[in-house]
């Protein structure tokens, strides 16, 4: 078959009928991959569904995440655990500030893949300076909150004692299924700045700009494993992200009471913390607290022995 | 795959122009009541790389699940040479080891103990009391291990007193450098020498294949080390990267099924290094099955040497058990 393309009229000749082409150029449309361990692989289970907006357009089509890569992403979490927690706090906050830094050059097409799944632009616009801004915030508190919530505590006996907040470990997260962008980062942050690592569903009608912020955090200096993003249905991961041994709390931000049973019976198993945010307006000032960050922190009082206490006179 | 299958075997007269010091060796033949046709072993077949890694490849993609795959975890675990190799190993470390051998997870009762634990040989008689008649066997490296660079006379003092220290089992490793200079009839005969030391003991024969580097030189090993009078032959000690791979057992099976062929002496076989979860395992039993057959699914033909992976199999026989994603921190430690 002989096929030419003459440049200067834009015209395909095929078997001789000439064709006009359009000169608009073919969009390159982006695979919406999940995030685990540093990593964008394909959901294992091979499944999609489609992401629409309210008008029935299709935007995207979004990884089915299967427990398997729930699975893979806790193993992720867990390696990275030692070394996140163990990091320098000063450190951890440079980085949030970085993810900060990295979504400001990005707004623009935060901005557009809000407005495709339906947010008007004054509003994307204001979701995502506000999601910028809860990263600042979290950043600032990285090397803060300790000294808030800890404590020197008075004994009757020959000891210093003391209490320090400590990061729980791998915290699986439901994000709220409202606030794509925000919603997600005000759940994350106090998670990631107390030390501990994450594998977070995103919203499963507003999944683009999960993946996108996973871009996000991968050029930021967070290590592979720290943050793990799954797109998929809640009603098919929430029981395995709240039953997994290796998971030692579960955050829900939804109001569903029959889910909030069903985990509440299953964390059980290990003794998880549970955590429900559905109270919670991420659009407003209450939706950023050192108290967010405390929820996924445990406190370890140390009992250490000394020579004298005033006033016991005793020796140890 | 494999070219020159049945140029391999040659008479004895011809080997014997080409091997003149068998004295020794054949007095330990036949104390094991074996005597081979031993064979040219610059003739031994050339692998097709590429093919092997292929086939090696499929052996992956079997679909195990649900009941039978319990069952394949079982038999790994029964399968396992529980191993402590350290510097830093001390008579206690031993003796949890060895606990956990016959424990391995209380809170599941019905499981099987791991064939055997292996451990140097100073720490045989530490190991031998602590597993009492549990019926687990001790096994020990021996003859300079992991490098094999010592003398003849050495590896011959180390392997005797393992054995004479309650060893079921000797891991000895082949002289790579030796090997790799041509000297096939000192590789042969030092495995031949060290079989005779051992005695009762079966001897396991580490190759190291990673030190091997080529498959066509691994498959000659497994060739010499097998006619040498080895029991069982083994992927490598566990100390050099890379692991053992697949496609490297695939090739010391296919040689432990051709010597079989042609001798009817069955050949243990022994991968080790780098298999730690038990997905890998499983696959190593779907290899072994349709390379060998069911004759060597068993722990006295085949074994898994492996520190960490009886915990991941535990953990999965637990996941099928209980429905839940499993968390190391509830495992004993290894």
């Amino acid at each position: 078959m002989e096929k030419e393309i003459k440049k200067s009229s834009l015209s395909v000749s095929e078997n001789g009928i000439e064709k006009k082409i359009s000169p608009k150029r073919l969009e390159v449309l982006k695979t919406y991959k999940i995030y685990i361990g540093g990593q964008f692989p394909r959901t294992e289970s091979g499944r999609y569904y489609v992401a629409v907006n309210a008008a029935g357009k299709q935007l995207a089509n979004v990884c089915l995440s299967s427990r398997k890569d729930f699975r893979d992403a806790v193993v992720s979490a867990r390696n990275a655990f030692a070394g996140w927690s163990e990091r320098a706090a000063f450190n951890r906050g440079q980085i949030l500030y970085r993810m900060a830094e990295m979504l400001e050059g990005r707004k623009i097409q935060f901005t557009d893949e809000l407005m495709q799944q339906d947010v008007p632009k004054a509003k994307a616009e204001k979701e995502v300076n506000l999601a910028i801004d809860r990263l600042i915030y979290y950043a600032g508190w990285c090397d803060k909150y300790q000294q808030v919530f800890s404590a020197v505590n008075p004994v009757a006996t020959s000891h210093f004692n003391f209490s320090v907040p400590e990061p729980t470990g791998v915290v699986s997260i439901i994000a709220p299924q409202e606030d794509g962008l925000l919603g997600l980062i005000s759940v994350v942050a106090p998670v990631i700045a107390g030390g501990n690592t994450c594998i977070v569903l995103a919203s499963g009608s507003k999944p683009l700009c999960a993946v996108t912020f996973a871009e996000v955090i991968n050029s930021s200096d967070v290590p592979g494993g720290v943050v793990n993003i799954l797109t998929g249905k809640v009603s098919e991961l929430s029981s395995w992200f709240v039953s997994h041994m290796d998971v030692n709390a579960t955050i829900y931000c939804e109001k569903d009471s029959t889910v909030q049973k069903m985990m509440q019976d299953k964390a059980a198993l290990n003794v998880k913390r549970v955590i429900f945010y559905d109270k919670i307006n991420w659009n407003t000032d209450e939706g950023q607290s050192p108290y967010l960050i405390m929820d996924t922190q445990e406190i370890k009082t140390t009992w250490h022995p000394i020579e004298h206490i005033a006033g016991s006179g005793g020796g140890y | 795959m494999i070219d020159g299958y049945f140029s391999l075997y040659q008479t004895r007269s011809v080997n014997e122009r080409k091997f003149s010091n068998f004295g020794k060796t054949e007095i330990g033949m036949q104390k094991t009541g074996f005597i081979p046709a031993i064979p040219d072993f610059t003739l031994t077949p050339r692998i097709d790389q590429v093919g092997a890694e292929e086939r090696a490849s499929r052996f992956t993609k079997r679909s195990i699940k649900k009941e039978s795959k319990v069952n394949g975890l079982k038999l790994v675990l029964n399968m396992i040479d529980l191993t402590t190799l350290e510097g830093k190993d001390t008579e206690g470390k031993v003796k949890q080891l060895c606990y956990k051998a016959m424990h391995l997870h209380d809170a599941l009762p019905g499981l099987p103990t791991v064939a055997a634990v292996c451990v140097y040989p100073t720490m045989v008689r530490t190991a031998k009391k602590a597993l009492l008649d549990s019926g687990i066997k001790v096994a020990s490296v021996a003859t300079a291990f992991p490098s094999g660079q010592a003398s003849k006379e050495v590896k011959i003092k180390d392997t005797k007193y393992a054995v004479d220290n309650g060893a079921d089992e000797v891991d000895m490793v082949i002289s790579r450098g030796k090997f790799h200079a041509g000297e096939y009839n000192y590789v042969y005969d030092e495995i031949a020498e060290i079989k005779e030391a051992c005695g009762e003991a079966r001897l396991k024969v580490i190759l190291e294949t990673s030190d091997l580097i080529t498959f066509d030189k691994i498959r000659r090993a497994s060739d010499i080390a097998m006619y040498a009078g080895a029991d069982f032959i083994k992927t490598a000690t566990g100390k050099v990267q890379p692991p053992s791979s697949m496609p490297v057992a695939l090739i010391m099976l296919e040689a432990i099924r051709d010597f079989y062929y042609k001798t009817g002496r069955m050949v243990g076989m022994k991968p080790a290094g780098g298999i730690s979860k038990a997905k890998a395992a499983l696959h190593y039993l779907v290899m072994v099955k349709e390379v060998l057959g069911e004759a060597w699914l068993n722990n006295h033909w085949f074994r898994f040497g492996a520190s960490s992976l009886a915990n991941d199999v535990l953990m999965q026989i637990m996941k099928e058990k209980t429905g839940v994603y499993q968390c190391a921190s509830y495992f004993s430690v290894d």
